[in-house]
């Protein structure tokens, strides 16, 4: 139920009280209300629940995590 | 990055992996909470990744096994009235009743109708002004947002044939239950990273330091909760007990404010039934009274409906990390997702039905 689906922000539009967006997943594309995430712009990835953005993905604090984690990977010894 | 691939990377999974069994030194139990995150356990076969010291129990966060028989009773009995078209999310519609379930009343001439998103039941009910419209409005944090602006944008429309059968539920207190049982196991937490990305990690922190359990906010993917177990395995070999946020690319200490704006305008705290577990006082939310015609319970009259559970099912231990689905005697034989005993089989979120689905990684042998 909780499950929430990373996607691209190809366009935003304003619908009366509301800013709908146009957001790709893996080729696939889906109106969903960034309601929630009003800094939201074109290009930032958000995470998707029930057709709502729930969070702006922190780009700078994702590579930097996941770029802890690739060194990680390099550390390991071969016989691990 | 495209915030997916990247997590389940298997050189990354196998580096985390590597790092938990370098660092385990005893027996630890681990809970995660969202059923979201037991079904990436079970799809991944991660218990077979990590060392045999680290047991893996599944939490109570699946809203539609959670959600109580006699709230399944009176959704069947207002879907089956005339002029009324219900709308559901997917899983809750399989889940059966007392004495019939949602696909029968489907067959029998009830309107059901499964969506994606509670704005698809506006729709509904804007095409339908001679039909009342009614939304199973279930889920726990990450959900209660979007039902909320949903009522909230019934209100500012004027729609008068749209209403909403909430059973929201809360994480916290049901966590509450679990860390104050005598039986407790479990020694350190994954804290369900879309209802800290709603909610924030505040409630966590109190948690943590009220019970002095180790608890990371994790994320969904295979690699996300690798270095989830990771840092309580940490904690819990150094003796600390803190909250860390994993799942920092979207969860933020205060969260997502915006959103529990308009929770805050349409709901209020209230007790809730948890199937299995029985009464949590101040565990859920329910509609305000300004709200009050939104309200399906009101609206239709159903809040006398009482049933019992079935005694057979073992939920309420399952979803407390006292017992393993493979430890029920009817799982696999007389209780299977086509034929559930119990809502865990059902949801396809439920311990027991991620048990079933990738049995292949739980070592049930008797089971295959």
């Amino acid at each position: 139920m909780c499950l929430a689906v990373p996607g691209k922000i190809l366009e935003a539009i304003e619908l009366g009280i509301s800013r709908i967006a146009k957001v790709e997943f893996g080729g696939v594309t889906r109106h969903v209300s960034l309601d929630f995430v009003p800094d939201a712009r074109p290009g930032d990835f958000v995470l998707v629940h029930v057709g709502f953005a729930i969070s702006r993905i922190e780009e700078e604090e994702a590579r930097r995590a996941y770029d802890a984690l690739r060194e990680l990977e390099n550390e390991m010894p071969e016989d691990a | 990055m495209k915030y997916l691939d990247e997590y389940r990377d298997s050189g990354v999974a196998r580096a985390l992996a590597a790092r938990i069994r370098a660092r385990v030194t005893r027996p630890w139990t681990l809970m995660e909470i969202c059923g979201g995150q037991t079904h990436t356990i079970m799809r991944y076969g991660l218990p077979e990744l990590l060392p045999e010291q680290i047991e893996l129990v599944h939490g109570p966060g699946c809203p539609v096994c959670v959600a109580p028989l006699e709230l399944v009773d009176r959704a069947i009995e207002i879907a089956s009235r005339p002029g009324v078209i219900f709308v559901s999310y997917g899983d809750m519609l399989r889940v059966p009743g007392s004495r019939s379930d949602q696909i029968r009343v489907k067959a029998g001439g009830g309107h059901v109708r499964i969506a994606y998103s509670p704005m698809e039941a506006l729709k509904i009910s804007a095409e339908n002004p001679d039909r009342q419209v009614v939304f199973f409005g279930i889920g726990f944090e990450t959900t209660a947002p979007a039902n909320a602006m949903a009522v909230w944008q019934a209100k500012r429309q004027g729609l008068t044939n749209f209403s909403m059968l909430v059973s929201h539920v809360l994480v916290p207190p049901a966590m509450r239950i679990i860390l104050r049982s005598p039986v407790n196991r479990v020694q350190g937490f994954i804290a369900p990273g879309h209802v800290c990305t709603v909610m924030g990690f505040k409630e966590y922190e109190t948690l943590t330091a009220e019970f002095r359990v180790p608890m990371v906010v994790g994320g969904f993917e295979p690699v996300d909760l690798l270095e989830a177990i990771a840092l309580l395995v940490d904690q819990l070999e150094d003796g600390r007990s803190e909250l860390e946020n994993q799942y920092s690319r979207s969860v933020t200490r205060s969260g997502n404010g915006p959103a529990q704006l308009v929770m805050r305008e349409v709901f209020e705290v209230t007790d809730r039934q948890w199937r299995g577990i029985g009464p949590i006082p101040a565990s859920g939310y329910r509609l305000r009274e300004e709200y009050a015609a939104f309200d399906a319970e009101r609206v239709f009259g159903t809040s006398d409906i009482r049933v019992q559970e079935p005694p057979e099912c073992i939920a309420a231990l399952v979803m407390q990390g006292l017992k393993r689905p493979v430890d029920c005697p009817a799982f696999g034989t007389r209780c299977m997702p086509e034929r559930p005993l119990g809502a865990p089989m059902v949801s396809s979120e439920g311990a027991c039905a991620a048990y079933y689905t990738y049995r292949r990684h739980t070592g049930a042998e008797a089971t295959r």
